[in-house]
């Protein structure tokens, strides 16, 4: 059992590109065998992960040496520099860990049943286990160039998977927007990398947060990842992919593509964070993410209350949430060289965000599994050909309703607690922010109610007098995303001195970070 | 920078390459021109880093029959051959898009043929 | 394409297997390896298509038989990955062993093929790989630009 948590991070990173190489093969023999391959190998990489949250949480970070003697071992042969690709888990890597695990796991059990019809299973299969790989490779790596290749994994199959339906044009055109954003924030972000390897020698996250000296270029890098890494996640002026990509896909693969998107937060604030530390000029920088954020916030809302589209508008409200995010952690990095502002809000900003990105993942997933359910039943997603649907789909409408009320805010949902540690916080640092974040909450409220009542309230029509409720699998899948929203809800005491404290505390201090790889060199 | 520019000449072209690609990225509206646009993106910043590594008077850094003299840096050579590898994946999977959108829209103008706005 | 075309295409096609084989094995000791030499097979097969049309080569490169190949290929790869995980993950246990497992003199030598443990076994699996997937790519854009309806 030791030795498995020793190599658990390559295992849970190698063991769906395992099973996605195997799923071609064993889909040719039988469909029932491939399907029991890909829930075996997400539910044992769930299982990984969560013994591993354990392990770093009680006991620290875990280093990993691919290919040396052995796992620990950064620098062979009393070196000076870490030699080969080095995997580095701290906390925050096995909160955005088990982040994936839990949206991975629902999505493929929710894709049981939506993708029972089609034909090319078996390729769908391969490319959500590669995509799953790619977002954990991202988060696992302790290494720039590794990240960057993660970082390509996700968006190519995530392209492929978005434009799976090939008789729908718009899913070829919202995948083709996809790999075009991508393909250019990923080239932007190798620059980037070659910059930094050019000054200091280096690809290691570890060894560069140690020799940082923040010159001019690197003034440049830090530019260029910042905007490479906004323009992955949606982030306004960067966010116009966002809603026509995630409104065509496959459900399952949008809530994939969320998570896609927030280990792409995630990579910005280990730039931010570790690779930077104290030494970028943090009130400059966090002052433009607070920009990002506020701006994301407002657009976000804006253009949420003119669809008539059930999937764009949910999509549009996945831009406005994660500008709250972004503002939460601006706020934290602004503070970053201010110990005792750091100590007053900081903490509690960065972890508000932390925990947001959690809560996001999960209610944002809600809702997209619910209006893929309908769409599923009714073959539409326009809100003015909807109508009654609540009689017969009541267990979808009650499971909408919850994800609406979660990501307005509302007690004793998951996304009150970790909006109300942003609102305090931020709050301390300038109040201005705060009224338009409360203000960004009860526009979103009003624009899901409309939704709501739109599609699921009100006489039935008659042309859906035969709909059935959603199928069995689907209901599992939202359901279990339910029942983690109301425990967040009701415990996020539990949640937030678990995984999301210790995941604030690692990114605020990098020296950790920098010792378990550097820790030999005297 | 002005007084090594013969030296620093590489550098310069693959800044004047990816100007060239943002620019037919912003500015061109046919599909197919879009697609070459990122290629030529790729290929500036494979440029910038093989250049990166070059020592002056350097032979490839290959030990096999290697001739005497420094040899230049091999890790940003991998980095290049890696994203050649990426370049190829993507193009082939844009292609198959662009393709794909011609059939369904008929035409490989941009403008006409997204339907999806605001 | 005419019988010329046909002729040489048919001549060539050999010459270009055993230099795109000869890269993935020397992958070790000479520039070249796994997706270097696939590639250059993969351009065999592009120079088979555009010789006799993408109808013919269907009949001979069937899909199914590209996938079993690219996934096996895979496969190997992370089968020997995984193989060394008694030490850690991508150990090259192959070193000091009968397989390929000389030692390399340091400094500028004249390349010895049996060295580098894994390494060229993983070539070759990268080799099948790129080889298999590449020339499926190529065969499926040209059907799908002459107009076969495959749904896929």
């Amino acid at each position: 059992m030791a030795t498995l948590i020793e190599h658990s991070s390559i295992l849970i990173i190698a063991i769906p590109l395992l099973a996605a190489f195997l799923t071609p093969l064993i889909g040719m023999a039988s469909k029932k065998a491939r399907n029991v391959l890909v829930m075996a190998s997400l539910a044992f990489v769930a299982l990984l992960v969560f013994a591993l949250a354990r392990d770093v949480i009680l006991n620290g970070i875990h280093v990993y040496t691919l290919g040396a003697a052995s796992p620990g071992l950064t620098t062979p042969g009393g070196g000076v520099a870490p030699v080969r690709i080095i995997l580095e888990v701290d906390a925050i890597s096995i909160f955005m860990g088990i982040t994936v695990a839990l949206v991975s796991l629902v999505a493929a059990i929710y894709s049981l049943s939506a993708m029972k019809g089609e034909t090319g299973q078996n390729r769908f299969y391969t490319l959500l286990l590669l995509m799953v790989g790619g977002i954990f490779g991202m988060v696992f790596t302790g290494d720039l160039f590794n990240l960057f290749v993660f970082l390509e994994i996700t968006s190519i199959s995530g392209a492929a998977l978005i434009a799976f339906r090939t008789r729908s044009a718009d899913s070829q055109e919202g995948g083709f927007k996809y790999i075009v954003v991508s393909a250019v924030a990923s080239l932007m972000v190798l620059f980037a990398i070659g910059l930094l390897y050019a000054q200091y020698n280096s690809l290691n996250i570890g060894a560069l947060a140690a020799a940082m000296q923040y010159t001019m270029l690197d003034k440049i890098a830090l530019v260029i990842l910042i905007s490479a890494f906004a323009m992955k996640l949606g982030g306004v002026p960067m966010h116009m992919w966002l809603s026509d990509t995630y409104s065509v896909a496959p459900v399952s693969i949008t809530v994939l593509l969320i998570t896609a998107s927030q280990a792409s937060m995630y990579a910005l604030t280990r730039t931010c964070f570790t690779l930077y530390g104290v030494t970028l000029d943090s009130a400059a920088v966090g002052w433009i993410i607070i920009a990002i954020g506020i701006l994301s916030m407002f657009i976000g809302v804006t253009m949420a209350v003119r669809q008539t589209d059930i999937t764009r508008l949910i999509a549009y409200n996945c831009v406005c949430e994660s500008g709250f995010m972004l503002v939460g952690l601006g706020v934290g990095l602004a503070v970053l060289a201010n110990p005792e502002a750091l100590a007053a809000y900081g903490i509690t900003a960065i972890s508000g965000a932390i925990f947001h990105m959690i809560n996001h993942a999960l209610f944002e997933g809600l809702l997209f599994l619910a209006a893929g359910a309908i769409f599923y039943r009714i073959g539409t997603r326009d809100l003015n050909q909807m109508g009654g649907l609540g009689h017969t789909m009541k267990f979808t409408a009650i499971l909408f309703l919850l994800g609406a009320l979660a990501s307005s805010g509302i007690p004793p949902f998951n996304g009150f607690a970790s909006k109300i540690l942003i609102y305090q916080s931020v709050y301390q640092f300038n109040p201005i922010l705060t009224i338009i974040g409360i203000l960004v909450s009860i526009i979103t409220l009003a624009v899901f109610m409309k939704a709501f009542f739109a599609a699921f309230t009100g006489a039935s029509l008659p042309q859906y007098k035969g709909t059935k409720e959603a199928p069995k699998t689907m209901i599992a899948a939202m359901t279990i995303l339910a029942v983690i929203i109301i425990f967040f809800g009701l415990f996020p005491g539990l949640i937030l001195d678990g995984i999301v404290r210790p995941a604030a505390d690692a990114l605020v201090d990098q020296s950790p970070y920098i010792n378990a790889i550097m820790g030999a060199i005297p | 920078m002005m007084e090594n520019l013969p030296g620093n000449f590489p550098f310069v072209a693959a800044v004047l390459l990816m100007g060239v690609a943002l620019y037919i990225l912003i500015f061109r509206r046919n599909l197919i021109k879009i697609v070459m646009g990122i290629a030529i993106l790729s290929s500036s910043v494979n440029l910038f880093l093989v250049t990166l590594g070059y020592r002056a008077g350097g032979v490839a850094p290959i030990y096999t029959e290697a001739p005497e003299g420094p040899m230049v840096l091999p890790v940003v050579q991998a980095l290049t051959l890696t994203n050649i590898v990426i370049a190829v994946a993507t193009s082939a999977l844009i292609l198959s898009l662009v393709i794909r959108i011609y059939r369904h829209t008929g035409t490989l103008d941009s403008e006409k043929s997204r339907r999806m706005k605001g | 394409m005419s019988k010329i075309v046909r002729t040489v295409a048919n001549q060539l096609i050999l010459f270009v297997l055993i230099l795109g084989l000869y890269v993935i094995m020397h992958g070790h000791v000479t520039p070249g390896g796994g997706f270097q030499g696939g590639a250059i097979i993969a351009s065999g097969t592009i120079m088979l298509i555009v010789a006799f049309g993408s109808g013919e080569i269907k009949k001979w490169l069937r899909e199914r038989h590209l996938s079993v190949v690219e996934s096996s290929g895979a496969l190997l790869f992370s089968l020997l990955a995984f193989a060394g995980i008694g030490t850690v993950f991508f150990f090259n246990f192959l070193i000091g062993s009968r397989v390929f497992g000389g030692t390399p003199p340091t400094g500028p030598n004249p390349g010895d093929v049996w060295t580098g443990g894994v390494i060229p076994l993983m070539n070759l699996a990268v080799g099948l790989k790129v080889m298999a997937g590449l020339s499926g790519v190529v065969l499926a854009l040209a059907l799908f630009s002459s107009g076969e309806e495959t749904d896929e």
